[in-house]
């Protein structure tokens, strides 16, 4: 039996590519087949478009021109370069670099990559609502440190971290500063000149674009060497044939977010603050994870004490709706989430909670259903944990 | 498929059989933590003449697999003698629901312990001894 509705609130992990992104992509998969490093007009006008996506993306971030933004293949591969390429450039400087504890994965390992390598890598702790305090960065900087790290915005709990007021210790200190802004772009109004982030990694895929193609913006002068190596694409930053069509789309999603995130914001967050009071309301012994204020507009992480989070998802899914524990990227361990631990929430409640993500597709109909759907479901396995007891 | 539950996993996930707790069980068995993300109880209710497991029931606070598994354990026990019961592995468990995903194998280890953990506690309550199990790991990283 398919359940009657479908309702996808696994937004931060994925969303739905917009159609206006496709339809800009589509003629860069049939017609415009050049290489975009050929001087033939089969490559110029692979040239020509990209160079516009440059633009487009440039502008939803702030970037001064253009040649501040390089296209990789996502936000993987753009924390990679950040970390990676920024280490190698200042190796003879240091090799000390500042995150935190609830980074993705992609930062996290980046950075234990680097300390098999005899790097020193220091993981600043954050308080329960998932915030980092600027002054232990200023703190944690020694005169070996090359790089610090930290997320613009969290993928599980949404916290949003003070990251201007970091930028400006690493400023007065003379250290690079990366923001990993897979999540906060297209959910947070922003620009890169006035956060003052050397480095910025985003993800095309997030925005409602295609998988596979991201851009990291280096600030004009940023000392930091290739990761990839090969021909002279993206201004000897990033070798590879360019994909073309992806770019575009990034391109396309970027100028969409540009125009719309301001009034997305405002409706994201009116229908997630909508559910969560459904929530409370329906459901005993509730916890809401990440900081209540400083949080992404579509973000909504809630623990369900006395249970497992893998049972909920599942019968979630039975009734179509899509939810998540934790990051898509942390699923296949069997620990409680990273992120969770380390603001200090217990591993049984840790275990219990589930992400929803909201994405412009949602509406009050959807929300409904799932306020609906959920509570006799967390009923029954209450019923069916031992760890809960009636009238508690 | 790798990662994924089977059609027989999702039946016991959907409609698990012999949830509930047993006032008064002849043992009770109590596994897991909830760092692992499963915590299983197993009641079972012992005839004293035959020594046969005339129920059993259970309450799990964990995922699909451990859930399925429970229900799967608590079916295959009951009618069984306490030494058939003992018999039970933590494969067979496994194999009646057609199979669990490499990383859900730790589930299956769990309703074995959980199921002698039960049994030990009614073996102790009669003043008999109790058996020694060893268990493979199957958790991937820790001790189940």
């Amino acid at each position: 039996m398919s359940p009657i509705r479908k309702v996808y609130l696994d937004n931060n992990a994925t969303t739905r590519m917009r159609e206006e992104v496709l339809d800009a992509m589509l003629p860069y998969y049939k017609d415009v087949y050049g290489n975009a490093s050929s001087v033939h007009q089969f490559g110029r006008v692979a040239r020509v478009a990209i160079d516009k996506a440059r633009e487009q993306v440039a502008a939803l971030l702030g970037a001064a021109a253009g040649e501040e933004i390089i296209f990789t293949s996502g936000g993987t591969e753009s924390d990679n370069f950040a970390i990676k390429g920024v280490a190698h450039a200042l190796r003879h400087r240091g090799s000390h670099i500042i995150t935190t504890a609830i980074e993705h994965s992609a930062i996290l390992n980046a950075c234990k990559c680097l300390e098999k390598d005899g790097a020193k890598v220091t993981y600043l702790p954050v308080d329960a609502s998932g915030l980092i305090k600027a002054e232990d960065v200023r703190r944690a900087i020694t005169d070996k440190t090359v790089l610090v790290t930290v997320m613009y915005a969290n993928n599980e709990v949404g916290t949003i971290e003070p990251v201007a007021e970091i930028a400006k210790a690493c400023k007065e200190k003379n250290v690079y500063f990366h923001t990993d802004a897979v999540q906060a772009v297209g959910k947070v109004i922003f620009d890169v000149k006035s956060i003052g982030a050397d480095l910025l990694s985003m993800s095309a895929h997030k925005i409602y674009g295609p998988k596979g193609v991201g851009a990291i913006y280096i600030k004009k002068g940023t000392k930091i060497d290739a990761i990839m190596h090969g021909g002279h694409h993206e201004m000897n930053k990033r070798a590879g044939t360019e994909n073309v069509a992806g770019i575009v789309g990034l391109g396309k999603a970027a100028e969409l977010a540009r125009k719309e995130a301001a009034e997305e914001i405002k409706k994201l967050k009116e229908l997630r603050d909508y559910f969560y009071k459904g929530l409370v309301s329906g459901i005993p012994h509730l916890r809401l994870n990440g900081d209540p204020e400083k949080r992404l507009p579509n973000t909504l992480n809630v623990g369900f004490k006395y249970l497992e989070g893998e049972s909920i998802v599942l019968n979630l899914d039975l009734e179509g709706i899509a939810a998540s524990t934790g990051s898509a990227c942390t699923s296949g361990t069997l620990e409680p989430s990273h992120v969770l631990t380390a603001m200090g929430v217990d591993a049984a409640d840790a275990q219990g909670s589930i992400r929803f993500s909201l994405g412009r597709d949602n509406t009050k109909d959807d929300i409904d259903y799932v306020l609906a759907v959920l509570p006799p479901i967390i009923q029954r396995l209450r019923e069916m944990s031992p760890l809960y007891e009636k009238g508690k | 498929m790798e990662g994924q539950y089977s059609e027989k996993v999702m039946e016991h996930f959907k409609n698990p059989h012999n949830v509930g707790e047993i006032p008064d069980a002849d043992g009770i068995g109590n596994v897991g933590n909830p760092v692992c993300g499963d915590i299983m109880r197993l009641y079972i209710k012992v005839d004293p003449k035959s020594e046969v497991i005339t129920d059993a029931k259970f309450k799990t606070f964990g995922c699909g697999a451990a859930i399925a598994t429970s229900s799967m354990v608590t079916e295959l026990v009951k009618g069984k003698t306490i030494e058939e019961a003992l018999k039970i592995s933590n494969h067979a468990v496994a194999e009646a629901l057609g199979g669990l995903p490499k990383i859900k194998m730790h589930c299956s280890v769990l309703a074995e312990q959980a199921l002698t953990g039960a049994i030990n506690d009614y073996l102790k309550k009669h003043g008999k001894p109790t058996i020694a199990k060893k268990f493979k790991d199957e958790h991937q990283g820790h001790e189940a």
